[in-house]
């Protein structure tokens, strides 16, 4: 405990990109900016939620999409929002049950995961089992207004399945998704890594596609902080800005993985062995049980301007909302939304210029 | 109690459930239901048709269960968090100890406002109740470290009980530090002399 610095407490969610929040803390680029950032792990997003509102936490872990449901008020507990800073980007994979990949292999999916050729094997199936009266397949995401929602929505959608008619989607923490896969409550889900490494290692699940093939380099989990805090402590925020680049610029030097890995295996953070965070982190991820891949940039942080969130990505993520019939079109939360996303407090901290907005989203069926 | 409220206690923790579920009854709640796993919860929800639900945050299925609220046609009607988004007393005295609370939209804030407040206070009474058990048990393991440190001196250095005991007294004293203290470093180095 250091007099001289200005605590920040942080709630953060168990999963592999906790990394920069965690190494922040843990590796003195906290500590350098002048803050004492203490770490508060949490078992649900609606904690993380309930927890920033009531002002347990000063800064949270955050889904992408969090922030701006919290300030269109689509969820109980809403404040106004910003998510000042991209805590990782990728991450995520779609998991299918061993036998359901068994049946789509008669419609010849691609084997190394390319989202379009996987998607249009899946609708096959599925056509073919409406057909023999074969009951819906179920589907699980970590939360509605999540990343993973909108990527499994997006990616089923894209192949001609109707996300509301042709499966069952249900919300599930992560940390039970290939148990329930295991167990059969699931045929596939969405999830962060380390939990689709997890189902393969155990033969119970495939990965059949994932983010960065989905939309390449797209953001994942943010920093979220209420209005209201940001205001009343800018200099404390510029700081944890400041020291969270570093940290990310940490975890982004291949050199360091191996660092990373272990330390968030520890029981205090993901708890879990060594061999099912480092897949995601070095980018050779596993398949199935035979096929390894090397995915450039799986899962990635890095500080500087790829950490600025975008206009474009509130945009995304708030097109979702709305074509999935959680949010009502409007131009007032349009413009709230690109206030969530601005990259003015960001910028401002690192002294970068701010960012001109290309809309260069693109995702794998080349629509944005 | 006709027309009384329909209670569901989502809680892992049994003991901590049923004392809760004791102060609702003693508040004259008869319809309280505890569910201690979430395996068909929605359909569970739907039979039971409650009016209040109550969930330890501890639990990680709150993702789970507010989704379900969301989408579910089997769940009587939507239903809103806590009592109501102006009382922001309440929701802090809830996320403070421990517990989360759902309502069937429409209800009155009056009938709900004191089953919340009954599962606050009942929470704050069982992490009480938790930490003293812990005082409890830390005391009985220093007791226990001290008898083995008295031990450890009146072998080594042939003292009565008495005279082991007020060795570790002034040594503590002496080096400003406690007792306990005293005695584990005592244990810990007899340990490693042993060995």
């Amino acid at each position: 405990m250091n007099a001289h610095l200005t605590p920040v407490i942080a709630g953060f969610i168990p999963l592999l990109d906790s990394s920069v929040l965690v190494v922040a803390a843990e590796k003195g680029f906290a500590a350098q900016e002048g803050i004492e950032l203490k770490l508060i792990r949490e078992t649900s997003w609606a904690n993380i939620r309930d927890r920033i509102v009531v002002g347990h936490f000063d800064v949270a872990h955050m889904l992408a999409p969090m922030p701006i449901a919290a300030t269109l008020n689509l969820t109980s507990l809403s404040t106004s929002m910003f998510a000042p800073m991209l805590l990782g980007l990728g991450g995520n994979a779609i998991t299918v049950a061993t036998a359901l990949w068994r049946e789509m292999t008669a419609f010849e999916p691609d084997r190394l995961g390319e989202p379009a050729s996987t998607g249009r094997a899946l609708a096959e199936l599925i056509r073919a089992r409406r057909e023999e009266g074969k009951p819906l397949l179920r589907f699980g995401v970590v939360h509605p207004f999540s990343c993973h929602a909108y990527e499994l929505r997006y990616w089923l959608a894209a192949a001609g399945i109707d996300p509301e008619r042709d499966v069952d989607i249900s919300v599930l923490a992560p940390q039970v998704m290939a148990d329930a896969l295991a167990a059969g409550q699931l045929d596939g889900y969405c999830v962060g890594e380390p939990w689709n490494t997890s189902a393969v290692l155990a033969g119970t699940g495939r990965i059949v596609t994932y983010k960065q093939a989905i939309w390449p380099n797209s953001p994942e989990k943010v920093l979220g902080v209420t209005e209201k805090w940001a205001n009343t402590n800018p200099d404390t925020l510029a700081a944890l800005l400041r020291a969270l680049s570093n940290a990310a610029d940490w975890c982004a030097d291949p050199d360091n993985t191996e660092a990373l890995a272990t330390l968030l295996a520890r029981p205090e953070y993901l708890n879990c062995e060594l061999e099912v965070c480092l897949p995601a982190l070095t980018g050779e991820m596993q398949l199935d049980q035979n096929l390894f891949v090397n995915v450039r940039d799986f899962v990635s942080f890095s500080g500087g301007l790829s950490a600025a969130p975008r206009s474009a990505h509130g945009k995304w993520l708030f097109g979702q909302m709305v074509r999935w019939g959680q949010a009502e079109k409007s131009d007032e939360a349009s413009a709230s939304v690109e206030r969530v996303y601005s990259s003015q407090l960001y910028c401002d901290a690192l002294e970068l210029s701010e960012l001109q907005d290309d809309d260069s989203i693109q995702l794998f069926d080349g629509s944005h | 109690m006709s027309g009384g409220l329909s209670i569901l206690v989502i809680d892992d923790n049994k003991i901590r459930a049923s004392i809760i579920e004791q102060g609702l009854r003693d508040a004259g709640h008869e319809q309280v239901i505890l569910v201690h796993q979430m395996d068909g919860l929605v359909r569970q929800i739907s039979d039971i048709n409650p009016d209040v639900i109550v969930i330890d945050l501890e639990n990680p299925n709150r993702d789970r269960l507010e989704h379900m609220f969301q989408v579910s046609r089997a769940v009587r009607r939507p239903i809103a968090m806590f009592v109501d988004r102006a009382d922001s007393g309440s929701i802090e005295a809830a996320v403070d100890a421990g517990v989360s609370a759902y309502v069937v939209d429409g209800l009155k804030r009056e009938r709900v406002k004191p089953i919340l407040d009954m599962a606050i206070s009942r929470f704050r009474a069982f992490s009480k109740l938790t930490e003293e058990l812990e005082e409890v048990r830390t005391e009985l393991a220093d007791r226990k470290t001290i008898d083995r440190a008295k031990g450890i001196l009146m072998k080594s250095r042939n003292l009565s009980e008495q005279e082991a005991y007020d060795l570790l007294r002034r040594t503590a004293m002496k080096q400003s530090r406690k007792i306990i203290e005293v005695a584990q470093s005592l244990v810990i180095a007899s340990g490693l002399l042993d060995d």
